[in-house]
């Protein structure tokens, strides 16, 4: 079992790779740091809070762009090209398929943010000419990303695996957008009453809280990021991302690929 | 034990709007394969052979009955470490090299790490592909891509190679190295379960064939005996001119040469044509007994129910 998983998860890393969907990002990472200086003219003092919160936005965003992008293609393009034919066929079990497939994609995104990291890291050093201790936050902040990631990578591979790619890049992206503002649907069934407090309340739990896993602006403004807030995102994330998948696995399982 | 044993496999797809008619894309089929038979699966296009083939891989789920494969249920996974099975048209992953395909695909079959290279190499070099080095699939020919996709059905070395239309697209030279190929594994011994509508192929590697036609099984046999069947005829020689008008309207095709007339008759009026000949003290030659094409039987079968509706 272990070495399908790994199988499949590889080959779909590499897939991600040759399709030069990371030399994307590294353009990208090359244009931060050589964009560096630039940040130092806009204002003295501010300098590494707009750099801090540019790099990480992008890093989040450019992840989540390329979750949706992949990801809405991971089960129906095998499908569309009959690849997953000659895979179900061996002794591979659909679950097997959908979880490597996971994996597979969340690789691609982790060394993606990697690298940007890398990249972010050059560009603050160029700008404050050199790092000093609070910069260590901002990797709190990139394993929150991740934590998002996790999360995206799980739903995109949900509408993929009964979804036509138009179809699951707009679920996606939608919820991403909804996922972003859940803490003011939470806010907003706060405020109602009756069936629509349910319904808003139900709606504010069911999707996915990307407000909580966005510890952006604390990181850019220096201001500490507790240890119980990380281990509760990484529990919200864990069980989001695996609940969404299961449900992928139940609608995969039974689906005929025609 | 059958190599395969379909117990009344069926598949109905529900079609139209609501989604409330259904469609039989396979009515009840029952079919036995041996061990070490290449069994040739024939039908026109849209006959039901590839969605026969996606149940028999669990690639889609039969809306009744079963099947069973060396023994075991059809949709048991250990019993896919045994199979191998070529798509129709088959895609692979283009960016991968040939032998970064088939690593993957042994591994997804069980093949332990220390045996695929060495198992790599000598596919590749069975398929004609020894040389192709890291180049992209992206950059094969369609023919190429064929092999490779033999090669993967091969690489765990299965019992039975289940092939859809292994022939279909490719020029005459690469019908013919997979034609080779495919009897290259007959020799070995391993079952070979393959659909075509291609029938000089079926007619040059098949032991048995069934013929499919609008989801529905319209006969089965030895090669063979199907095409005897459908002639039904036989050529008769003998001397004598004399006896020719006697038996002028059993005979179709008479031609005589001198004293020797050769002639076809319908197998039914064969003891009445010889019992006149002998009367007539005609002196008989031979009785052949003529055989039809697979193509005459496959056209027999495919026409038959049309016939019967009309």
């Amino acid at each position: 079992m272990t070495s399908r998983l790994s199988a499949i998860t590889l080959n779909t890393f590499r897939e991600a790779v040759r399709d030069r969907v990371l030399y994307n990002l590294i353009v990208f990472a090359l244009l931060l740091v050589a964009s560096a200086p630039l940040f130092g003219q806009i204002s003295i003092g501010i300098e590494r809070l707009i750099l801090v919160n540019v790099g990480l936005s992008s890093i989040s965003l450019f992840g989540t762009i390329i979750a949706i992008l992949v990801g809405i293609g991971l089960v129906s393009k095998e499908i569309e090209k009959k690849t997953l034919y000659t895979i179900l066929s061996r002794p591979v079990r659909r679950w097997e398929f959908i979880v490597g497939k996971y994996f597979g994609l969340l690789l691609t995104l982790v060394v993606n943010a990697l690298l940007m990291t890398v990249g972010l890291y050059i560009a603050l050093l160029i700008t404050a000419h050199g790092l000093k201790k609070g910069d260590a936050l901002l990797l709190a902040a990139i394993y929150c990303i991740v934590l998002q990631f996790m999360v995206m990578v799980a739903l995109t591979l949900l509408f993929s695996s009964f979804s036509t790619p138009i179809f699951s890049a707009i679920f996606a992206f939608a919820l991403f957008v909804i996922g972003t503002f859940a803490e003011d649907l939470k806010n907003f069934a706060a405020m109602t009453q009756g069936f629509t407090h349910w319904l808003t309340t139900g709606a504010a739990y069911l999707v996915p809280n990307f407000a909580s896993l966005n510890v952006i602006s604390q990181a850019a403004h220096d201001q500490p990021i507790s240890g119980s807030l990380i281990a509760f995102n990484t529990l919200y994330a864990v069980l989001y991302s695996g609940a969404v998948t299961a449900a992928a696995v139940l609608i995969f399982e039974r689906r005929n690929l025609k | 034990m059958h190599a395969i044993e379909i117990r009344g496999l069926a598949k109905d797809y529900p079609v139209g709007f609501w989604k409330r008619k259904l469609h039989p894309a396979l009515k009840p089929l029952d079919l036995t394969v041996e061990s070490g038979e290449a069994f040739g699966f024939l039908g026109p296009n849209g006959a039901g052979k590839t969605t026969t083939l996606k149940l028999l891989m669990g690639i889609i789920f039969p809306t009744a009955g079963s099947a069973t494969i060396l023994g075991k249920n059809f949709l048991d996974h250990e019993v896919k470490r045994r199979l191998g099975f070529l798509p129709e048209q088959p895609y692979f992953y283009d960016y991968l090299s040939a032998p970064e395909l088939l690593d993957y695909y042994a591994g997804l079959s069980g093949v332990a790490a220390a045996d695929r290279k060495k198992r790599i190499s000598s596919v590749l070099e069975r398929v004609g592909l020894s040389d192709v080095g890291s180049k992209q699939l992206r950059k094969f020919s369609k023919g190429m891509l064929q092999r490779v996709g033999i090669a993967q059905a091969i690489i765990h070395e299965p019992e039975i190679v289940f092939l859809d239309e292994p022939m279909s697209g490719l020029d005459p030279l690469g019908r013919h190295e997979v034609r080779e190929l495919i009897q290259s594994l007959k020799d070995e011994g391993k079952t070979i379960f393959f659909s075509t509508h291609i029938l000089s192929d079926a007619e040059a590697l098949c032991d048995r064939v069934a013929v499919i036609h609008k989801g529905e099984l319209r006969g089965i046999g030895v090669v063979n005996d199907l095409r005897s069947n459908v002639a039904n005829k036989s050529e008769v020689i003998w001397e004598g001119a004399q006896a020719a008008a006697a038996v002028r309207e059993l005979l179709s095709e008479p031609h005589a040469t001198g004293e020797t007339v050769r002639g076809t008759v319908q197998n039914s009026d064969l003891d009445r044509l010889l019992e006149t000949l002998r009367s007539q003290g005609a002196r008989l030659i031979s009785v052949t007994p003529l055989h039809g094409t697979l193509e005459d039987y496959f056209l027999a079968k495919t026409r038959e129910q049309e016939a019967v509706n009309r």
